[in-house]
């Protein structure tokens, strides 16, 4: 079995949770009205990377607060195109990684996709709608290009499953926090942090919980057992009804009870 | 025959499972599931009562004498429009809701386009004993109202679904993320051929008693098999049901799009609920909106299976206008006495205008479902 390269994006998260640091990845709609700044934003108030959405027609695995976002996004005319463009110039020292579903990925084609993350400055990829079975032509393409895979795993995977998920996965694990769609909810799930110790005794990979971390209480709660977390509709909520300040102001939130949480000063 | 996909779910190189993470153990036990119902004479003697004793089959043949005559061909319609609840749709629905019921789920979750899936979900669920909810378009709970107050009647629970064109795709995006957050007693009864693997094949093997049983009744009304065998194709379950009796013979297979929804047609190879399929999308991979005066045939995508076929040039995939449909609707009302479905009456409008080009033949034409569901938005149509 081929060992997977550690590429950028796993590096700069594995030396920073080795440092003793929670891992905060803010997610953001690509093209949505102020995006960039929003990522700026996020970049300058503590992000550890920032994941990119490349907006879908028909992403399912998305409730109403990322729909609204990339529908309007969709709407001001935003492709993958002008979002890797704006991402060139974006001028920042936090890894990226872009998060698409399969269709926009699939359209490129394999190859030309992941050189065209590359050539963006983009690290890693997550793709919510292509499981282990079917990621094998993509990975190759990825690998070749220097793009890292995230994968996903989610909590009704049966114990046989995990490790041949990861043995898979680079950049950092994504532990699908509940059973659902993105969205806010009032407490984080059991689900989360029992994923989350699951995937902890089996890799060294950087785990991340996201789906459902919605508040800076949560993203510490899941962080007792995972080593971060991705925060995505309570991010765009932000920058839906506010600003990219209102999302700089909630990333600095959550970044310090993350820091108080594990005693950083 | 048609072909059994093996493990990796695919049809040539169209299908697989392009679900969430979350749904993948799902899947996986859903096809072992499924292999092990269809196995079992104990699962199949159950499905076949309930398809005789509830649903009514076998479906009769009828042969239209009149708009034979009128056209120069011999037209024979396969009846399905007779069953219960009043389409194919009930065939499917029996099977995976007994399979539900057998794999200890207690509620089931369907999208339904012009209505017919979800009530034929909503009645298999109230028969079965499992709760049933139904995610339709806004558009469509609009123009199908009376399938709206039927599944309610049924005791199913009917959520409009808000996002995108607000039609079937839509339907299909909610009843996905509803099954995600719920996949643990849950079973998301799938309305056609299509989805992630195995729905694709599971749905084809619950519709194929359509074609082995007109196979039968053609061979005994003909002494052989017709020429060409017609349906109409939204995801394509009735289509490939009443295929699946006729590949190995002769006869043309021909599959009718609406022409604002013909992904074989116009479509190229994409990725979406699950399957790689023709699809019509932009130049970057976003599904386009369908546009067809029928619900259930308003879908940009179509069944793996039916792209496999087109692609191996088994069977064709011509489309119809909107305007050829409202005549063809009429057309079968008014020579025959039978009302059709908006979904086959596209079908019907395809004989009528390649009549000229099929002279003396023998055309077998699924007649999928009964149109009065479509009574009420033909009443506006036509003043
Ligand atoms: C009568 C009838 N025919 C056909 C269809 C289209 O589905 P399929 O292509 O799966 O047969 C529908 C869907 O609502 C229908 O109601």
């Amino acid at each position: 079995m081929a060992v997977l390269h550690t590429g950028k994006l796993e590096s700069h998260l594995r030396a920073r949770r080795d440092a003793g640091r929670k891992l905060l990845v803010p997610y953001i709609t690509g093209g949505y009205l102020g995006w960039t700044d929003a990522v700026r934003a996020a970049a300058a108030n503590g992000a550890d990377a920032i994941e990119i959405g490349i907006p879908f027609s028909d992403p399912v695995m998305d409730g109403p607060m990322i729909q609204l976002a990339s529908e309007q996004a969709l709407e001001r005319g935003a492709t993958p195109l002008t979002i890797l463009q704006e991402l060139r110039s974006i001028d920042i020292d936090v890894p990226l990684a872009v998060m698409c579903y399969y269709n926009t990925v699939h359209s490129a084609g394999n190859e030309r996709f992941s050189h065209s993350l590359a050539e963006a400055g983009v690290c890693a990829a997550i793709v919510p709608d292509l499981p282990l079975e079917e990621a094998t032509e993509w990975c190759f393409a990825a690998d070749g290009a220097g793009i890292e895979t995230v994968m996903l795993a989610a909590p009704t995977a049966p114990e046989e499953r995990l490790p041949r998920i990861l043995q898979r996965c680079n950049g950092f694990v994504y532990a699908v926090g509940l059973l659902g769609v993105t969205g806010e909810r009032d407490e984080l799930a059991s689900t989360a942090t029992k994923l989350a110790a699951r995937l902890k005794a089996l890799t060294d990979v950087p785990v991340l919980i996201g789906v459902g971390v919605s508040n800076a209480a949560q993203a510490v709660e899941a962080s007792t057992v995972a080593d971060g977390v991705v925060m995505g509709a309570s991010v765009m909520r932000r920058l839906i009804e506010h600003d990219a300040d209102a999302v700089g102001e909630y990333v600095g939130e959550v970044r310090k009870a993350l820091d108080a949480a594990v005693g950083v000063k | 025959m048609l072909t059994t996909p093996g493990a990796d779910g695919r049809f040539g190189e169209f299908g697989g499972r392009f679900v969430p993470e979350t749904l993948v153990p799902a899947c996986q036990e859903l096809e072992a599931a499924f292999h092990d119902a269809w196995n079992d004479t104990v699962f199949r003697t159950e499905l076949n009562d309930l398809l005789r004793d509830y649903a009514g089959r076998p479906s009769i043949l009828t042969e239209c004498h009149n708009l034979g005559r009128k056209l120069g061909i011999r037209l024979i319609l396969k009846r399905e429009d007779l069953n219960h609840t009043g389409s194919h749709k009930i065939n499917s629905v029996l099977g995976q809701v007994l399979l539900a019921k057998r794999m200890g789920k207690k509620r089931i979750v369907a999208e339904t386009g012009a209505g017919q899936h979800g009530v034929a979900s909503a009645t298999a669920a109230a028969l079965l004993g499992l709760g049933c909810k139904v995610y339709m378009g806004e558009v469509d709970v609009e123009r199908q109202a009376l399938n709206v107050f039927r599944m309610r009647l049924l005791g199913a629970e009917v959520v409009p679904a808000k996002s995108g064109s607000r039609t079937l795709k839509d339907a299909v995006n909610e009843a996905m993320r509803d099954w995600v957050a719920t996949v643990e007693h849950t079973y998301y009864a799938i309305g056609s051929v299509m989805g992630p693997h195995p729905y694709p094949f599971m749905v084809r093997q619950f519709q194929s008693v359509i074609g082995t049983e007109a196979r039968a009744q053609c061979r005994e009304l003909l002494g052989t098999d017709p020429d060409f065998v017609t349906a109409c194709v939204g995801g394509g379950s009735n289509a490939i049901g009443i295929f699946s009796g006729f590949v190995d013979t002769h006869a043309r297979l021909i599959g009718v799009e609406p022409a604002g929804g013909a992904a074989v047609g116009r479509g190229v190879p994409g990725v979406v609920h699950g399957m790689r399929s023709y699809l019509m999308q932009d130049e970057y991979g976003q599904v386009q909106e369908a546009q067809s005066i029928s619900a259930g045939l308003d879908y940009p995508g179509v069944g793996p299976e039916h792209s496999y076929l087109a692609s191996i040039g088994r069977a064709e995939y011509p489309s119809v206008t909107d305007a050829e449909v409202i005549e063809g609707f009429q057309l079968l009302a008014k020579t025959e006495g039978i009302i059709p479905a908006l979904e086959c009456a596209h079908v019907v409008a395809w004989i009528a205008r390649e009549a000229p080009n099929m002279q003396g033949k023998t055309v077998l034409m699924n007649l999928s479902g009964r149109g009065d569901k479509d009574v009420a938005q033909m009443m506006d149509i036509l003043g």
